[in-house]
């Protein structure tokens, strides 16, 4: 009698304490998902918000007046590719600094490319565990490290070994900026590059041994090729980083915003134009509104860019798991 | 006859096996990486040769002096570490919780999905976009918006320390929420079963058994999220990084038995790494200024360094663990 009691009244505690459990677990529940939206909620907004401020862009300054500007007496084609927007008659055109970009981007990844590669297969192929433990590590540090010493660097230090070097006309110049930004490319697709053959499996290495190849041929022609999707989504997502950065371009690369092919000339990138004018433009002016344009642009770039790069590495995850 | 063929082709593996191209083709790659890894890292060296000679206790904790030409750097410590105390606060939280729920409530869910697409590739967009983002949304449209409902003048409706945080926050909030979700995958699924049949609740599952096991792989990313924004220039140059402040506008926060002197989130600050930046391009004597541009350039260095030591020693962490709990 006295047990049956006892016994009843433990259940009624079980059924309370359940029910607060349950309570609690909701609120929880509730609680998490609602920091999730709140995540959620900024990443749109950022979206969003681009989209906004340059659909203002397209109404204040017009489409076209980001591209050329008319001038019928001054070009034989009549378009003007110049950015002033501070000039009496504001100019927009995105091409000289789309050509500064690309000027100091492309070298810089065709460095990076030959560079990280090697060191790529140098870290998976030549050495042992043991030290690539440790390798890979101080690679993925060099990827770490804050761009604005890089950029200090190829002032202090980097433009006068290009001045002695290659006596170019300007001292801070696109080529420079290329160098400074090839410290940074360099880890990405050297890492990369890494994983990518090491990702290829242990028995088709073997299989290539056994067929008699040896052991250059079997990187050069087998591993090589099979991890060249893995290696030409790193060589995108170096590109990526090499057309984003901001400090390295700001500081080495001189800022003048003319359309070039010359290497040792000065450029102005699109990240370099909008770090150094947005800090003194008046908010929702035309020139506000141009700075946020260019800010989407770069922004879209990137975003296929990486965009292109996931879905190479998904696929890549896909085939290697059949 | 036979005898002879087999002979032969021994003797052409044996030539074969020497492959004397292919060698010093590997030999090649091997001088090359260790001579660009030695580029790499005199660059660290050269910094660090010319930076040690300034480095002492006064540098570190005065003010500049005479133009920037004389004193330390102490305020850009110090509004660099509140900085990043206060993204810290704003990100990391939000980050781990949303991680959470993606991971171990909505993981099939289509919005799980699309956020986690959009974070993947959130990570990748230049940080210049979100000092664009932060200058546009945080300070012209939430910070007025405060000014008007709090009706104080011109307060939090320009550039400050608060808004370089919270953009800060939005920048390593991928970071955060990515490395977490990794953290919580690396858990085994039997691990959660094994859990559930004990009688354990979802969140005491969460909270006793997984996060647990995730908790060094989320200190990884969480580390490797200060440091990335200790290292940011960009995102901060329009968003209330000063040249100089004269003193330190500073307010104690009081946390009973000690207190932590922190600039005021409401006023300019200095940063670290923008004074990198102002003192190599814009003070009037770069040349004068240039020990102490060393100086500051190997503090940086060594503060993102040794947060990335951190997090690869908890990543380290993190592998054993994991092994230990598969009994691998």
């Amino acid at each position: 009698m006295e047990y049956e009691s006892k016994n009843t009244f433990n259940e009624q505690l079980l059924k309370k304490r359940s029910t607060v459990l349950k309570i609690k677990e909701i609120m929880i529940k509730y609680f998490l998902r609602l920091n999730a939206f709140a995540a959620s909620f900024f990443i749109l907004l950022i979206f969003y918000f681009l989209l906004r401020e340059s659909y203002e862009a397209f109404k204040v300054i017009g489409i076209e007046r980001f591209f050329w500007q008319s001038n019928g007496s001054a070009d034989a084609s009549g378009k003007l590719f110049e950015w002033y927007p501070t000039s009496d008659n504001p100019r927009y055109s995105i091409i000289p600094l789309l050509a500064g970009s690309l000027l100091t981007a492309f070298p810089a990844v065709a460095i990076s490319t030959i560079f990280g590669v090697i060191i790529g297969v140098f870290m998976s192929e030549v050495i042992s565990n043991k030290f690539r433990e440790i390798l890979k590590p101080v690679i993925e540090m060099f990827a770490g490290i804050p761009t604005v010493v890089l950029g200090f660097f190829m002032l202090a230090v980097g433009a006068e070994i290009v001045r002695e070097l290659f006596g170019p006309f300007t001292r801070l110049n696109a080529f420079l900026a290329s160098v400074g930004l090839s410290f940074i490319v360099i880890p990405i697709i050297a890492s990369l590059t890494e994983d990518a053959l090491r990702s290829i499996p242990r028995e088709v290495r073997m299989a290539s041994y056994a067929l008699g190849a040896t052991r250059w041929q079997t990187i050069s022609r087998i591993v090589l090729p099979a991890a060249v999707n893995g290696i030409s989504a790193g060589i995108i997502l170096g590109f990526g980083r090499a057309i984003g950065e901001t400090m390295i371009v700001l500081m080495a690369s001189g800022n003048a915003a003319i359309i070039t092919i010359d290497i040792f000339s000065s450029v102005r990138t699109i990240t370099a134009t909008i770090a150094a004018e947005m800090g003194e433009v008046s908010q929702h002016s035309a020139h506000y509104f141009a700075l946020f344009f260019i800010g989407v642009f770069l922004f879209s770039a990137t975003f296929i860019l990486n965009l292109i790069a996931d879905i190479i590495f998904s696929r890549l995850k896909k085939r290697i798991r059949f | 006859m036979k005898l002879k063929s087999i002979k032969l082709s021994s003797e052409l593996l044996k030539e074969k096996h020497k492959d004397l191209p292919g060698r010093i083709a590997i030999m090649i790659i091997s001088a090359l990486s260790v001579l660009i890894l030695a580029a790499l890292s005199s660059v660290l060296i050269k910094i660090f040769i010319e930076g040690a000679s300034v480095i002492n206790l006064n540098f570190l904790s005065e003010t500049p002096r005479n133009s920037m030409t004389e004193g330390g750097i102490g305020p850009a410590i110090i509004g660099t570490l509140s900085v990043s105390f206060i993204m810290i606060i704003f990100a990391v939280p939000m980050g781990i919780f949303s991680a959470i729920y993606i991971h171990e409530y909505a993981r099939e869910k289509w919005y799980s999905r699309i956020l986690k697409l959009s974070v993947n590739n959130l990570a990748g967009v230049p940080s210049i976009v979100f000092g664009l983002f932060g200058l546009g949304f945080f300070v012209l449209i939430v910070g007025k918006f405060l000014d008007e409902i709090m009706d104080t003048g011109l307060l939090f409706g320009q550039p400050v320390m608060l808004w370089a945080s919270a953009t800060l926050a939005v920048l390593v909030l991928p970071t955060i929420i990515l490395t977490t979700i990794e953290a919580l995958a690396a858990v085994p699924d039997h691990q959660r079963y094994a859990s559930y049949g004990l009688g354990a609740t979802k969140w005491q599952t969460i909270r006793d058994v997984i996060f647990p096991q995730a908790r060094p792989g989320i200190l990884t990313g969480v580390i490797l999220a200060i440091s990335r924004a200790a290292g940011e220039t960009a995102p901060v140059l329009f968003l209330g990084c000063a040249f100089f402040l004269p003193e330190l506008p500073l307010v104690y926060f009081d946390f009973g038995f000690f207190e932590i002197p922190m600039i005021n989130p409401a006023s300019q600050f200095m940063y670290l790494s923008y004074h990198i930046f102002i003192l190599t391009t814009q003070s009037a004597n770069p040349t004068l200024t240039q020990p102490i541009q060393y100086g500051t350039t190997t503090v940086l260095i060594l503060l993102t360094v040794i947060l990335n030591l951190t997090a690869i020693l908890f990543r380290y962490k993190f592998r054993k663990t994991l092994r230990e709990v598969r009994g691998a």
